[in-house]
């Protein structure tokens, strides 16, 4: 407690300081936090928000950022890039992901979502989008 | 009468480029001209009707015009010199000069009037009918909450073709249109190729349309016909006369059989389905829904409100009543699986 104290005194003491540990704290945050899809290299995210317009992806899902994405058949899918599990089944990892779009239905046979014949960097673009709603 | 039109066409022709660009004006970020534009015309029948709607506009911005000049000038310039407000300056007292001039104004805007009345009689006498000689295509219509179905007729009934949503056309061929309103009044409207004809319950009205050039032409409902009215929409699609007859040939065929992964799909979709909907050449028969024997030749589904993805498509059968609520497809509540097979199954009929 006596600590906290010092610590805040010498935070306002001294701007330089409190900038450092805002600083320290947004990394430390940053490394604790869900690993899920922190970045798809090579990903085109506003091509993959064409794309899920495109598909129809919204039929089916809610999707924060595609117009008229307000299907209520599969899961809504905002904060996607926070979340843990994909398809009840999968890590959220980028390749996973990757591979649950380009063919969902031989990753869990007899799912609602169809396979689309997605082609590997359109999967790849959707999933750099998908990653974009924290 | 032929040269008439020549004349009509080559005038709208000439009159397209302004049309685009004052469009343009007021739509300056959209590329392309608004689908349901009626400023444009691209058919022997929209061709005498946009040159009439441009020029009755350019008629009453002159008359505008003018009328705002007279006024501001009347309403600036003085009579009598300045500071002389003596009553014998009020020129009625000295012959009525003015009264001469309402007399001009009469006639003039009576004689504009009555051109505009000639011209617009002129216009729909020669849009009423098909022109005369051809043998036309005829498409009986019926508009329903909230889609439109289409029969190709034929004096073969083996010729007969029942489709939806999406009609194709010769290019250069007038086509009959017979329409029929199943429940409510809806209202038949391509705005490029003819002007709105309502569709009754327990009457047939008739129009015609024909296509100068190739294209797809978006259609719409005109007349408040339910909840979903702002979703029934429809193309017309222009092809030239050997791609129509192909589509034509290719649309009578029955759908192909289904491959053995796809029997359960099929058995699937006509359990559930089939009492509604038509797929030719399978247990489905039902007619009071869209005819899929060849659904994925089509675009869009439900009525131009979804392109026709396998997203949509899943979705659309998964739960229609999310995305067009208050139509006549319920939700099914299909299990993953029996959706996964109905739908890899529709996506078969090509």
């Amino acid at each position: 407690m006596f600590r906290l104290r010092v610590l805040g005194q010498l935070l306002r003491a001294s701007g330089a300081i409190r900038i450092a540990a805002v600083a320290a704290s947004t990394f430390w945050l940053a490394g604790c936090g869900p690993v899920a899809g922190a970045s798809v290299p090579g990903g085109d995210s506003a091509h993959g928000a064409k794309l899920i317009g495109h598909l129809g992806c919204g039929a089916c899902h809610i999707i924060p950022g595609i117009s008229q994405a307000e299907g209520l058949v599969g899961p809504p899918l905002d904060h996607f890039g926070r979340r843990m599990i994909i398809a009840g089944l999968l890590p959220n990892t980028p390749e996973n992901l990757e591979a649950w779009l380009e063919n969902p239905q031989a990753i869990v046979p007899g799912n609602a979502m169809p396979n689309m014949e997605l082609k590997k960097d359109e999967a790849r673009d959707i999933a750099t989008y998908l990653y974009t709603l924290r | 009468m032929n040269a008439i039109n020549r004349d009509t066409r080559r005038a709208s022709r000439a009159l397209a480029p302004l049309a685009f660009g004052i469009l343009s004006l007021f739509a300056l970020p959209a590329r392309a001209a608004p689908p349901l534009t009626y400023m444009i015309g691209d058919g022997p029948k929209a061709y005498p009707v946009v040159s009439l709607t441009w020029g009755l506009l350019i008629i009453s911005l002159i008359v505008i015009t003018i009328m705002t000049v007279l006024v501001c000038l009347g309403a600036v310039h003085r009579r009598s010199p300045r500071g002389d407000l003596s009553i014998e300056a009020v020129p009625l007292l000295h012959g009525g000069a003015g009264l001469r001039w309402v007399g001009f104004g009469v006639v003039i805007t009576g004689i504009v009037l009555f051109g505009s009345l000639i011209w617009t009689m002129a216009v729909l006498a020669r849009v009423s009918n098909p022109p005369a000689g051809k043998s036309p295509l005829t498409i009986e219509i019926t508009g329903q909450q909230w889609w439109w179905k289409a029969r190709y007729l034929s004096a073969d009934p083996s010729k007969v073709l029942t489709t939806a949503d999406e009609f194709h056309i010769p290019v250069g061929q007038p086509v009959r249109v017979k329409l029929i309103g199943a429940d409510v009044i809806h209202n038949f409207w391509v705005p490029a190729l003819t002007g709105k004809m309502q569709a009754i319950p327990g009457k047939i009205n008739e129009t015609w349309l024909e296509a100068s050039k190739p294209g797809r032409y978006r259609g719409q409902c005109t007349e408040y016909c339910g909840w979903q009215h702002a979703h029934m929409a429809f193309f017309v699609v222009a092809d030239p006369p050997d791609v129509f007859q192909a589509w034509l040939t290719k649309q009578l065929e029955p759908a192909a059989p289904a491959s053995a992964q796809d029997q359960h799909g099929q058995q699937l979709f006509q359990q559930h389905c089939g009492l509604c909907h038509t797929v030719r050449g399978t247990l489905a028969g039902g007619t009071v829904a869209p005819d899929l024997t060849h659904v994925m030749s089509r675009e869009t589904l439900a009525a131009g409100t979804l392109p026709n993805t396998p997203g949509n498509l899943v979705g659309w059968v998964a739960n229609p009543q999310s995305i067009k609520p208050g139509n006549n497809m319920p939700d099914l509540f299909l299990s993953g699986p029996d959706l996964t097979d109905i739908t890899t199954y529709l996506r078969t009929l090509k």
